[in-house]
């Protein structure tokens, strides 16, 4: 099913123009300073869909300080991203999720080491529809509680999750198990990746998820913070309590501003791009990373995700140097 | 109520029926035709078609994503025409009516209805990893080529059944030759039907994205492809993509991208609908 929207929210078309104009004179001085960048090469990326965006926008940017160099990306999603990585078939791969045990232990077994670079943060958001007038909070007690994998058949009424809460049927919405938000989620809320529920309303498109949260007052979704934002008229956030007073008192709406300095936790997320060891070695690949890093905090708002803190993207810098000059040597 | 009174009644209403059933599905597509053109006609224009993509909505365009469509749908005709066909003549032609026939004929005819993501997971074993084409122009057009042989032998075979047998027996009883009498007439009375499985095929592979997507087809190529062992993306993925971006913008793009896809579709059911009208004008009996 396509649902096609009609409406352009001004504040996205505001966004939109003010971002455009921004990068292109960003992008007019990094060509001037950078037209001998004499390059050439593939840069092969793949991975999570979610992080896709950004990357899109880095390569796009990248043709203009390097054009003979050729960046494809693909979206097979973390899971096949990280299969070719460790394979060595890919030189990036975009993670919305750390690389796992298995996917490392491959890495290993064909000689590659690796790199994980953050690049931005999400904002994972719990929704439900304006008209729901009593969840004004929820704790992470409570998110738990409804999400577990026991509240299947059990939990299907509001007042069992507070008894001030009306009697009425919880209708749940969220990503499906294959996607890298799911599995954020569940490891957050559950305390255990990839287990939940499995009587809620599941889509691997986020579109999919907002337009049954902004259709049924008795729903709850969760899904990507610029999917809530984009959507602010249909759709009510509701502020979580991880009931840790060191890391933001009470309950925190997710923004900009508390996803940005880690206060909305546990539901930041942040994304990744891994960078192999055989790639490091290439100088197009070189350049084409310190790029993103460079413009990652620009480019990564504009898509719709939340930068980092200009020390942290200084840090990965730092990091991705000490990993090139590793690679080198070998 | 007398009997006959009852029948005329009983008849009456499934007719109705029946005109509800054939309006319902009518009037379904064209909402769905409206909506899509009311979104994305007015996006639609020359830059749209000669762009490439691109983080920012107005500026993204769909040339390395047609260009691919095209590649693909090239090469997977040459594939699978060749193949489909001279696979069909052989089954009902040639093929003995043993046990073997007819087991072979079940699994072609559920070949046709296995999911398209298999033959993706098939193609990238087979194809991208066993012999190492990489996720190219080939791997694609091979795979989806799996995907439409089943189609196009079956559609070959009922098209070739069509076929009179007293023809047969007249250019058997003039001399001919079994070759002969297909090349020269069982073939050119049956190109009609052929060719509609055919294009009906390659509408079908015309609109997948997931069993590319498996194989390796990329979103973002900066490039148009300029040889079969390329890398691509396809208009469906471009289109899978941009639905699922959370800004509108992208949404009114998809609705574009879509408008393309539908005339590449429909510009191939014409052709379809014009070779079978000038073949069956040509075939006098």
């Amino acid at each position: 099913m396509i649902f096609i929207r009609s409406k352009i929210s001004t504040l996205h078309a505001a966004c939109l123009i003010g971002g455009a104009l921004m990068l292109n004179s960003c992008g007019d001085q990094k060509r001037e300073s950078a037209n001998e960048l004499d390059l050439s090469g593939n840069i092969q990326i793949d991975g999570s869909s979610t992080v896709y965006p950004i990357t899109e926008a880095m390569a796009e940017e990248f043709r203009m300080v390097a054009p003979d160099v050729r960046v494809t990306v693909g979206v097979s999603g973390t899971g096949g991203g990280m299969k070719k990585f460790s394979r060595g078939e890919i030189d990036i791969v975009n993670a919305s999720r750390e690389i796992n045990a298995s996917e490392g232990e491959l890495a290993k077994e064909n000689n590659l080491r690796f790199v994980e670079l953050p690049v931005a943060y999400d904002g994972l958001t719990v929704a439900v529809h304006p008209e729901n007038d009593w969840v004004r909070e929820i704790t992470l007690a409570e998110l738990k509680k409804i999400w577990e994998p026991s509240a299947q058949g059990t939990i299907t009424h509001w007042n069992q999750i507070r008894p001030e809460w009306p009697n009425e049927e919880i209708h749940l919405y969220g990503p499906g198990v294959e996607s890298g938000t799911y599995d954020y989620f569940t490891e957050a809320i559950v305390g255990e990746s990839h287990s939940s529920r499995g009587d809620y309303t599941a889509s691997e498109d986020d579109n999919v998820l907002v337009q049954g949260v902004s259709t049924d007052p008795n729903a709850l979704g969760f899904f990507g913070f610029a999917y809530y934002e984009e959507n602010q008229d249909k759709l009510r956030a509701v502020p979580v309590d991880d009931q840790n007073d060191s890391n933001g008192k009470g309950a925190v709406l997710p923004s900009r501003q508390t996803v940005k300095d880690g206060t909305y936790a546990p539901l930041s997320r942040p994304l990744f791009v891994y960078v192999n060891s055989s790639a490091a070695a290439r100088p197009e690949v070189i350049e084409f990373v310190n790029f993103y890093l460079d413009n990652a905090a620009i480019l990564s708002e504009e898509v719709g995700y939340i930068q980092m803190t200009e020390e942290q993207y200084q840090e990965q810098k730092e990091k991705f140097e000490e990993f090139v000059q590793q690679a080198s040597q070998q | 109520m007398t009997n006959a009174q009852l029948n005329r009644f009983k008849d009456k209403a499934f007719q109705a029926f029946g005109l509800f059933c054939t309006f319902f599905g009518l009037i379904v597509l064209a909402i769905f035709l409206l909506d899509i053109l009311k979104e994305g006609l007015a996006r639609l224009d020359w830059d749209f078609l000669t762009s490439l993509p691109s983080r920012r909505a107005a500026r993204a365009g769909i040339l390395t994503a047609w260009a691919g469509t095209l590649w693909i749908l090239v090469m997977t005709a040459l594939i699978a025409i060749p193949l489909g066909v001279a696979a069909g003549i052989y089954l009902e032609e040639y093929g003995k009516k043993t046990r073997m026939a007819s087991f072979l004929e079940i699994n072609i005819a559920n070949l046709a209805g296995v999911p398209s993501i298999i033959y993706g997971l098939l193609g990238l074993e087979l194809f991208v990893r066993q012999l190492q084409l990489g996720g190219s122009l080939l791997a694609g057009a091979l795979t989806l080529s799996l995907l439409v042989l089943p189609i196009i032998i079956v559609t070959t075979r009922e098209a070739i059944k069509a076929v009179p047998k007293s023809l047969r027996e007249a250019s058997f009883a003039l001399g001919a030759s079994k070759w002969q009498t297909i090349r020269m007439q069982v073939l050119p009375a049956a190109t009609g039907g052929i060719m509609t499985g055919i294009i009906l095929s390659l509408s079908r592979a015309v609109g997948e994205a997931a069993p590319l997507i498996v194989i390796g087809a990329l979103a973002y190529v900066p490039f148009v492809p300029e040889g079969p062992m390329d890398e691509f993306t396809v208009l469906p993925i471009q289109i899978f993509n941009w639905v699922s971006r959370p800004q509108e913008a992208f949404l009114i793009n998809a609705a574009a991208a879509i408008i393309v896809l539908l005339c590449i579709t429909f510009m191939l059911n014409g052709i379809a609908v014009y070779l079978r009208y000038r073949q069956q004008k040509k075939v006098k009996w």
